[in-house]
């Protein structure tokens, strides 16, 4: 049974049909793969995904459970997290609050322990900031950890952004271009750190890439998207030999 | 040319120099060194406060370092210094230099325990301070409580302002929501009044002064009962709707006041008892700095950071946003409200007037003064302004154009406030400012 499963989802923003008849099934620790041209809906099947937007149509369901029309932070505990395409780190927290903010729903101590700072706070806080450094170590940001985000270089502020998904302690991570504007060798301790984190937590893992190799490398099914449509599916070597998939986007960048 | 432009900027380099290696020695002063100081000053003043300012020309000591004495009659500008060389800054120096040592000793032994009790050593000598200094004259009460009642209000402004980063006009509404609520309560209850009859409850006024945090409570609850009326529509969708409907609120607050006629109407409400005593106004205010300290500081707490700079990642985190906002506000009101309850009680007289645009000028000139997301700042600010407001009431009606000159020119050279986005972490606070080791080497390399 799969971990994760999309039944012909369809979205429409206002005229525009960016998803259409969107069919998905992650098994558990599966790493798969979302490429696509620019502006084909892959962000937006992210976003539908996790609550952002309410699917027009279709149905989502997660471990048996329909998440459809669930709020964003409900079906993040329940155990979908993910990373932005374009960073979204808070400007004015430092690394370590990022990891231990994502640990929000897991608290229990409520209100009067935030208010009166009462020892099962104090307790449970801890927990969480050790859970929180051993993430940060994970992704190899632990020595930054009282950095304010904004100080940080790019490939850093990326993997304070996974810790800080991972913290959610998802069942399935989504990684919306993980590698995104990174020089070849912060590429390359990226693709190390998704395999690492990948074995170490046992979580699966759909990803959106816009670089052949990373997808290539690291997934074990790839959807091809075109204007809101998978035109193939398969295994990497499926995908690079599939003439639609070479016509309509692998074409010009096998050649470069 | 070239040349005087140098030397200028040396002169003034060295003028700097100079300057801090005169602040060099109290830099390793700790609070508690500061606090002693002060304590003893008011002491001092206490001992030979009024026969110095008689000598010196003046008929009573000075209320407010001065300051109001400078800008009525400068004819007496120079006693007036005198006075308070002689009894606050020289004493404060001195005390606060030569104690140094042996502060940082204690304020080291203090944290040996846990850090309440340093904490509660240092609230102690505060109160004291207060108390004292408070003592000399029913002017400088007022000023105390209404400063302290301000802190209050401050604090729970840049939750909402700061913190969550959201525009909030309502303060003032909650201000006069909590102001009524706990008047009612102890009217109705505690005392004769010729509105509400005979009191529901004579208690001795002992028993009164117990039970008077209850009408604060009471107060508060009202406020953030308010809150949620706002709350409700404001933070259903995403938009800048709070700054609209809150200022709305605060009018129709007000205009409601202004409308019920069994609390007096335009009129106002008064014959409130006596029991805002310094030592409840001290002990709400410590409370609440207390309590919005331990919640900025919480992971819940810092939702507000994330919600503010970045709701969609905050959610996709599991942060619960609206949740978070909503209590956040309601929080906040309630803060307001028991500050009104407070500022009701310490004025023992109350007109919806009072709770207008220009109190939501001052709660937002504090916040911004002080800082944004910064418990620290909104003490200073608050401080400060009240100061600086009291300081200048001699000048009546150009005290409303020199501030608002500050204000601006205060937010050319420093936007953001004087402290803002800090953590205030108490424990580092009150650490002593040297290391016993350190010491010693000071001391070798000062001889
Ligand atoms: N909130 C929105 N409102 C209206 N249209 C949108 C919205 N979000 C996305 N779109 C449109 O939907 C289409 C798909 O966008 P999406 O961001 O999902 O593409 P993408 O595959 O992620 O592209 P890229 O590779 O550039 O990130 C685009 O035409 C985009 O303009
Ligand atoms: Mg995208």
């Amino acid at each position: 049974m799969p971990l994760l499963r999309v039944d012909s989802m369809t979205h429409y923003f206002g005229g525009l049909r960016a998803v259409h008849n969107y069919d998905l099934a992650i098994e558990p620790g599966q790493i798969r793969g979302l490429i696509g041209p620019n502006g084909a809906g892959k962000t937006t099947i992210f976003n539908l995904i996790t609550g952002r937007y309410t699917p027009t149509e279709g149905k989502i369901v997660l471990e048996d459970r329909e998440i459809t029309g669930l709020q964003p932070h409900q079906i993040a505990s329940l155990g979908l997290g993910r990373t932005f395409q374009n960073l979204r780190l808070w400007r004015h927290m430092n690394v370590l609050d990022h990891v231990k903010m994502a640990h929000y729903s897991k608290i229990t101590y409520g209100l009067m322990g935030a208010f009166f700072g009462t020892p099962k706070r104090t307790r449970e806080e801890a927990e969480i900031e050790d859970e929180s450094y051993s993430l940060l170590e994970l992704v190899g940001v632990s020595h930054l950890a009282d950095q304010i985000v904004t100080n940080l270089p790019y490939g850093a502020q990326r993997r304070v952004e996974l810790a800080r998904a991972l913290a959610t302690q998802p069942k399935i991570l989504f990684l919306d271009e993980p590698t995104a504007g990174m020089n070849p060798e912060e590429l390359a301790q990226m693709m190390e750190i998704i395999r690492h984190v990948h074995a170490e937590l046992e979580l699966a893992i759909f990803l959106i890439e816009h670089r052949m190799k990373v997808v290539m490398d690291l997934c074990q099914v790839i959807q091809t998207l075109v204007f809101g449509e998978v035109i193939a599916e398969g295994n990497p070597d499926e995908i690079r030999n599939n003439p639609m998939v070479i016509d309509a986007y692998l074409g010009k960048e096998v050649e470069v | 040319m070239g040349a005087g432009l140098e030397s200028s900027t040396t002169n003034r380099s060295s003028m700097r120099n100079r300057l801090s290696s005169y602040w060099e020695p109290y830099s390793q002063v700790p609070w508690l060194g500061w606090l002693v100081s002060a304590l003893i000053a008011t002491l001092l003043e206490q001992l030979i406060g009024t026969p110095l300012a008689r000598v010196l020309g003046l008929t009573k000591p000075p209320a407010l370092f001065g300051l109001v004495i400078m800008l009525k009659e400068p004819g007496l500008i120079p006693s007036a210094l005198v006075y308070v060389l002689l009894i606050y800054l020289v004493p404060i120096g001195l005390v606060a230099r030569f104690g140094a040592s042996l502060a940082n000793k204690v304020a080291a032994r203090l944290l040996d325990y846990p850090v309440v009790l340093s904490a509660l050593v240092h609230i102690a000598l505060l109160y004291a301070t207060l108390h004292l200094w408070s003592g000399v004259s029913d002017y400088r009460l007022l000023v105390v409580k209404l400063t302290l009642i301000a802190v209050i209000v401050t604090l729970s402004l840049n939750v909402v302002n700061g913190y969550m980063g959201e525009f909030s006009c309502s303060h003032p509404g909650f201000m006069a929501l909590g102001a009524y609520g706990a008047s009612v309560f102890t009217v109705l209850l505690f005392v004769q009044d010729s509105r509400f009859g005979p009191p529901l409850l004579p208690l001795p006024l002992v028993l009164q002064h117990v039970l008077f945090p209850i009408s604060l409570i009471v107060g508060g609850l009202v406020a953030a009962l308010g809150a949620l009326l706002v709350a409700i529509p404001s933070f259903r969708t995403r938009g800048d709707y709070l700054a609209i409907i809150s200022l709305a609120f605060m009018f129709i607050v007000k205009s409601l006041f202004e409308n019920l006629e069994f609390v007096g109407g335009p009129r106002g409400l008064g014959n409130q008892p006596d029991l805002a005593t310094l030592p409840w106004v001290f002990f709400w205010t410590m409370a609440c700095i207390w309590i919005i300290n331990n919640f900025v500081r919480s992971i819940l707490g810092k939702a507000l950071n994330a919600v503010r700079d970045g709701e969609m990642a905050a959610d996709a985190m599991t942060v619960n946003t609206r949740h978070t906002k909503m209590v956040a506000f309601l929080f906040a009101a309630f803060w307001a409200g028991v500050s009104g309850g407070l500022f009701a009680h310490v004025l023992r007289y109350i007109n919806p007037g009072t709770f207008g645009i220009r109190k939501l000028a001052e709660v937002l000139a504090m916040v911004y003064l002080g800082g944004l997301n910064s418990v620290a700042g909104s003490v200073v600010g608050a401080v400060g302004f009240n100061l600086l407001s009291e300081a200048l009431r001699p000048l009546e009606i150009f005290k409303w154009i020199i501030i608002p000159v500050l204000l601006i020119v205060l937010m050319v050279f420093r936007p953001t406030g004087l402290i803002a986005f800090t953590e205030l972490d108490v424990g580092e606070l009150l650490k002593p400012k040297v290391k016993p080791e350190e010491e010693v080497e000071y001391a070798a390399a000062t001889r």
